[in-house]
């Protein structure tokens, strides 16, 4: 099924009162944010999507796929979900060889295709995350941070998936400003929950969480995308400072004011 | 009459599956009993007669193994849920041997597989899962959709024409597949006939003699180096 619309109906909040947020669209190429502090729902709201809610959860949310109720096969089959759901918590299970588990779960979703696709996904991994992963390695020895990348990248180019959920990648050391520009290139919807000013400034919009409801959207403007070029340099000096702390580098104190005093 | 026969690997969520089935079945106005036939300890009867108040039983098998101790009170206990004028009789059983599955023709056979248990574990339980007719995979709150396509695609392997439902069965995600399953299955008819071929033989082991070595056992024996033969009259 060619995914075209995604279509959200608010529900309640934790108060039982109706959400602010009525509804909201997402077409193809769409990057949008879940903004919030910290148990205000951002969780629940991506759960709701991912489960294509259909008034049939606490919230009371729906979610309609090109103007209907998901079909069933999208629950039961999960090869036909068009949703990949990148949780805050998921670790690997399996302990077969990364390859191994790449190469059935290509089989499974695109019959036919050469293998090149195992080398492609673990290198488009690699891009996100500083530790590259062996394609040798047991699934069970990645880190945090690879797991949540080659989940990524499986969704991406294994899957296809059409829309892609994350939740707070920013905590698993994955390279955000590398993720958003390598995401940007693929047609897809993607729904990032994020504390991180940089993936939610470069956002096309933000939905605000609170007690447990949608209460506002906020569209990126202007103003906000010039911003959010200072940001992406700050962001890369302390991915710079970061990266030279690992290396077991001294930080040149002058050298790093100048760079600081170019941002007042 | 409906005959419901649930089988799986201890702790898999045979329990929670059931509960969350029950719950639906009883709301759509069904007359539902429950038995469960385990080894030594059970309490899964106070837990659905307290939480839905209907008619449950336990069956400790002892020194049967679980599989063949349903082959001789499953007749009973049928009778059991008729006189409770029950509309299904789900039964619970946990397997043991992985030679013998428990289905009966004419029933619906549901074997409950966890998703956190390993690639390889529906390559390693035979007849419980290929004679089943519903595998319901539960715990994928706890894995990856990349994982819970793979764990999938292990089950086919293994029974390619069996239905998976997915389920995270402490919510009741996925369920309802599972309870129209049960709708659309037979109602079953006499004489009940157990749908695989039990291993071959009497095995002594499972009713008991302990001591080790085939030299000890009568029935189909085997030592280390060479094959299966019959010793005894
Ligand atoms: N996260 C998660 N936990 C589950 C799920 N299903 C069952 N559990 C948990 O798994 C444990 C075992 O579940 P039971 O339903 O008792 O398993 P069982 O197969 O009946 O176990 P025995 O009858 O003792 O062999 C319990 O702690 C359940 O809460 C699930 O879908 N997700
Ligand atoms: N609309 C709602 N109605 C009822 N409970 C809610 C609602 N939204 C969130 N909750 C509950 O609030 C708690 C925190 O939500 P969560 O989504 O985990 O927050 P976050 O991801 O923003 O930290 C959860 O227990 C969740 O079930
Ligand atoms: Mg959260
Ligand atoms: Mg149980
Ligand atoms: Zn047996």
């Amino acid at each position: 099924m060619r995914i075209n619309e995604l279509k959200i109906f608010g529900g309640v909040g934790k108060d039982g009162q109706t959400e602010k947020v009525y509804e909201f669209t997402l077409k193809m190429g769409d990057v949008i944010s879940i903004v919030g502090p910290t148990g205000s729902g951002k969780t629940t709201l991506i759960d709701d999507i991912a489960l294509f809610a259909d008034n049939n959860t606490p919230t009371k949310r729906r979610v309609l796929v090109n103007g209907f109720s998901a079909p069933e096969e999208f629950m039961n089959d999960p090869s036909k979900n068009p949703i990949a759901f990148i949780t805050q918590h998921t670790n690997f299970l399996s302990d077969l060889p990364v390859e191994e588990f790449l190469g059935i779960h290509a089989k499974i979703r695109c019959s036919g295709k050469d293998l090149s696709v195992i080398s492609e996904t673990v290198e488009f991994a690699n891009q996100l995350t500083g530790e590259p992963i062996d394609p040798k390695n047991a699934m069970t020895e990645l880190s945090g941070g690879q797991t949540r990348a080659l989940l990524i990248a499986d969704a991406v180019i294994i899957g296809n998936s059409p829309i892609i959920l994350l939740d707070e990648i920013e905590n698993a050391g994955i390279d955000r400003t590398k993720a958003l520009e390598l995401l940007r290139r693929y047609e897809k919807i993607f729904i990032f929950v994020t504390h991180d000013p940089r993936i939610a400034l470069l956002s096309d919009f933000r939905i605000v969480m609170r007690n447990g409801a949608m209460i506002k959207t906020v569209y990126a403007h202007d103003e906000e995308l010039a911003v959010a070029e200072k940001i992406k340099e700050l962001d890369d000096l302390i991915l710079h400072l970061r990266q030279l702390i690992r290396d077991g580098e001294r930080v040149d104190g002058v050298v790093l004011e100048e760079r600081l005093l170019s941002f007042v | 009459m409906k005959l419901v026969i649930c089988a799986g690997p201890p702790t898999t969520g045979k329990t929670t599956v059931l509960k969350q089935v029950t719950k639906r079945l009883i709301n759509a106005g069904f007359n539902v009993s429950y038995v469960k036939i385990d080894v030594q300890y059970a309490d899964e009867d106070k837990i659905f007669e307290k939480e839905f108040g209907i008619p449950a039983k336990k069956v400790y098998s002892g020194e049967l193994c679980p599989d063949h101790c349903n082959v001789m009170v499953l007749g009973d206990a049928v009778q059991w849920a008729k006189t409770n004028r029950s509309d299904i009789l789900l039964v619970e059983t946990a397997g043991l041997c992985l030679r013998c599955s428990p289905y009966i023709e004419g029933s619906l056979g549901l074997v409950v597989l966890e998703a956190t248990s390993g690639m390889n574990l529906p390559r390693k339980i035979g007849p419980m899962l290929t004679l089943a007719d519903v595998a319901v995979v539960t715990k994928i709150d706890l894995i990856s959709q990349a994982e819970r396509e793979v764990f999938r695609a292990r089950v086919m392997d293994s029974a390619a024409d069996i239905s998976v439902c997915e389920t995270n069965a402490l919510y009741g995600i996925g369920i309802d597949t599972v309870v129209k399953k049960i709708y659309s299955s037979e109602e079953i008819v006499y004489p009940l006939i157990l749908r695989g071929n039990p291993p071959v033989g009497t095995c002594t082991v499972c009713v008991g003699k302990k001591e080790i070595g085939w030299r000890q056992h009568f029935g189909v024996v085997r030592p280390l180096e060479g094959d299966i033969f019959y010793q005894g009259e």
